[in-house]
């Protein structure tokens, strides 16, 4: 399809790749000329060279499984109270009409501001981290949940109850497939936020996994091991982002367009 | 004109169309004569409905409503828009309850909705998820038919409704009209024997609008169901109806029902809404309904 008079249109990896292969020159070119100093940002192949050796040698494999075992565990456990609450209180919207101003109470407190506590009750084990993340990861999942079932087009609930449907087909059949694109959002802002606390989470009292490794080289001064973990971490939340993307794509393709962010 | 019947499909659902001789005879048979059992297909009787107002006295939307439908007979309601006509409609659906009077279909009250009525709505309702054929097969799947079969009687009311080569597009890639007819199609297809058309074509251009009432009159002929039809176009309802009823203002209820005797082959004529005779009819219905679309005007202008 050529417009007349349209400018070149460069390819799609050109226009998606540019920014950041400019930003990654900039990190390389800065310390090389002196600008900054290399004590503080060493260049970014000095970084790729460390996070491959690190990762060559299993050293930094362990704290990345430490950490993604952790996020996953509290990932999972919320999904697996948050989602089914969700249906319910979504279904059952008179009862959701007097638990909203605390679920709402609850979501705008900060799992930061909750964290001392539950290191006070929970100890600062593995227990405490994987209960924090649960905790924040959960409220985008069952709010997400809430709203989606309870916006379903009554139309659409109508036209199904016209034809007969029963309770449970009428849920498995209208109300999920419609607000399944409401659930991923949720879902989308949920795994992000899993991967966004572990590293607070691990920098409190924790002796493996990511957040560890960052404060632990900060300490030391061992800054291409920083750098390599804050790359690290930078990728897993990409990756974890796109896996969720596809995982949209497929289960609500009839969807016009899904995008990544 | 509109060949959306197939010609292996025409004689399978058509055989009527195909025997009989002059269309005179064919309109008459099916606005009179039953084609079994009792005249009456859907009786309403004494319907009331009000609805709570938040500290107020409730809302009577509609009052009293007494009206027969005949079996096989197209039956099209008009009135003043806010006169209850969708309530009515929900009610004998069994979507909503009466507050008083009940609805009876073959002499059995209405206690909730089922497969012997289809409904189509206004706005499509298609669920956005399912395919065209997905669709029209939702209503199979709740008779619990299976997979092989579903498909299949799928497949027959796609083509009916001249949708072949769409089975697979989701609703979003339709335009209005062609979801008009999956809409149409699904409520065909578990074959209920009363179809409740709550204004279908309301949200359809001109064009398309005038087509999808060609089409209308050609299913009616072809299955025999009873149609109950709301529509606040006057020229819709006599070109597609045996009998029009005219409701009056809030609360509703009806004013009068006038009989709608055209042959089918006039009816489907590019050029009857020049004929006189419809004009004439037309232009009973707006006198019916003139004096209540002022006096349900006034009452918007007083509240």
């Amino acid at each position: 399809m050529s417009r007349p008079q349209a400018a070149w249109e460069p390819p799609q990896f050109f226009v998606k790749s540019v920014a950041i292969v400019a930003f990654l020159g900039l990190w390389e070119l800065l310390p090389r000329l002196g600008w900054v100093s290399r004590s503080f940002l060493p260049p970014f192949s000095e970084v790729v060279r460390y996070l491959a050796g690190s990762l060559a040698s299993g050293d930094l494999t362990r704290h990345i499984l430490i950490s993604l075992g952790r996020s996953a565990a509290g990932f999972s456990l919320a999904l697996l109270v948050a989602l089914p609450l969700g249906f319910l209180l979504g279904w059952f919207s008179g009862f959701e009409r007097y638990v909203d101003p605390l679920l709402q109470l609850f979501r705008q407190t900060s799992a930061f501001a909750l964290f001392p506590l539950f290191i006070l009750l929970l100890g600062i084990g593995e227990t405490s981290k994987v209960a924090i993340i649960f905790y924040g990861a959960q409220w985008p999942i069952l709010l997400n949940t809430i709203s989606g079932v309870k916006n379903v087009d009554p139309l659409l609930v109508k036209s199904a109850r016209s034809m007969g449907v029963g309770h449970f087909d009428l849920f498995r059949k209208v109300v999920l497939p419609a607000a399944l694109p409401t659930i991923f959002t949720g879902l989308r802002l949920a795994a992000s936020f899993s991967i966004l606390i572990i590293v607070a989470a691990e920098t409190m009292g924790a002796s493996a996994g990511l957040g560890y490794v960052l404060t632990n080289s900060q300490y030391n001064f061992d800054l291409p091991r920083m750098y390599a973990a804050i790359v690290t971490l930078a990728l897993i939340g990409l990756g974890t982002n796109y896996l969720l993307v596809w995982l949209e794509r497929r289960l609500t393709g009839w969807k016009q367009d899904i995008l990544p962010n | 004109m509109l060949s959306f019947l197939s010609p292996s499909l025409a004689t399978a659902l058509l055989p009527a169309l195909r025997r009989s001789g002059p269309a005179d005879s064919r309109a008459k048979a099916a606005a009179t004569a039953p084609v079994a059992g009792p005249a009456v297909k859907i009786a309403a009787q004494g319907i009331q409905r009000r609805f709570p107002v938040k500290g107020g006295p409730a809302l009577l939307a509609l009052e009293a409503v007494d009206l027969e439908i005949r079996r096989g007979e197209f039956l099209a309601l008009v009135g003043p828009s806010g006169c209850g006509k969708s309530s009515f409609m929900d009610i004998v659906a069994g979507l909503t309850s009466a507050s008083a009077g009940s609805v009876l279909i073959d002499g059995k009250p209405v206690t909730g909705p089922g497969l012997d009525r289809g409904v189509v709505f206004q706005g499509y309702a298609l669920f956005p998820w399912r395919t065209v054929l997905g669709n029209i097969e939702f209503g199979l799947e709740v008779q619990q038919k299976p997979k092989a079969e579903r498909q299949a009687t799928a497949q027959r009311y796609v083509e009916l409704v001249g949708l072949r080569g769409f089975e697979d597009r989701y609703p979003h890639q339709l335009s209005g009209g062609m979801r008009q007819r999956v809409a149409i199609a699904r409520a065909l297809a578990y074959d209920p024997e009363i179809l409740l058309m709550d204004e279908p074509f309301g949200a359809l251009d001109a064009q398309t609008r005038e087509r999808l009432q060609l089409e209308l009159l050609r299913i009616k002929h072809s299955t025999h169901k009873t149609f109950l039809f709301v529509t606040h176009s006057i020229d819709e309802a006599i070109v597609l109806a045996d009998r029009v009823a005219v409701m009056t203002s809030r609360p509703g209820t009806i004013k009068t029902v006038l009989d709608v005797s055209f042959p089918a082959q006039r009816r489907e004529d590019p050029l009857f809404r020049n004929d006189p005779a419809f004009i004439a009819l037309r232009e009973r219905v707006w006198q019916a309904l003139h004096d209540e679309v002022d006096k349900a005007q006034d009452e918007e202008r007083a509240s």
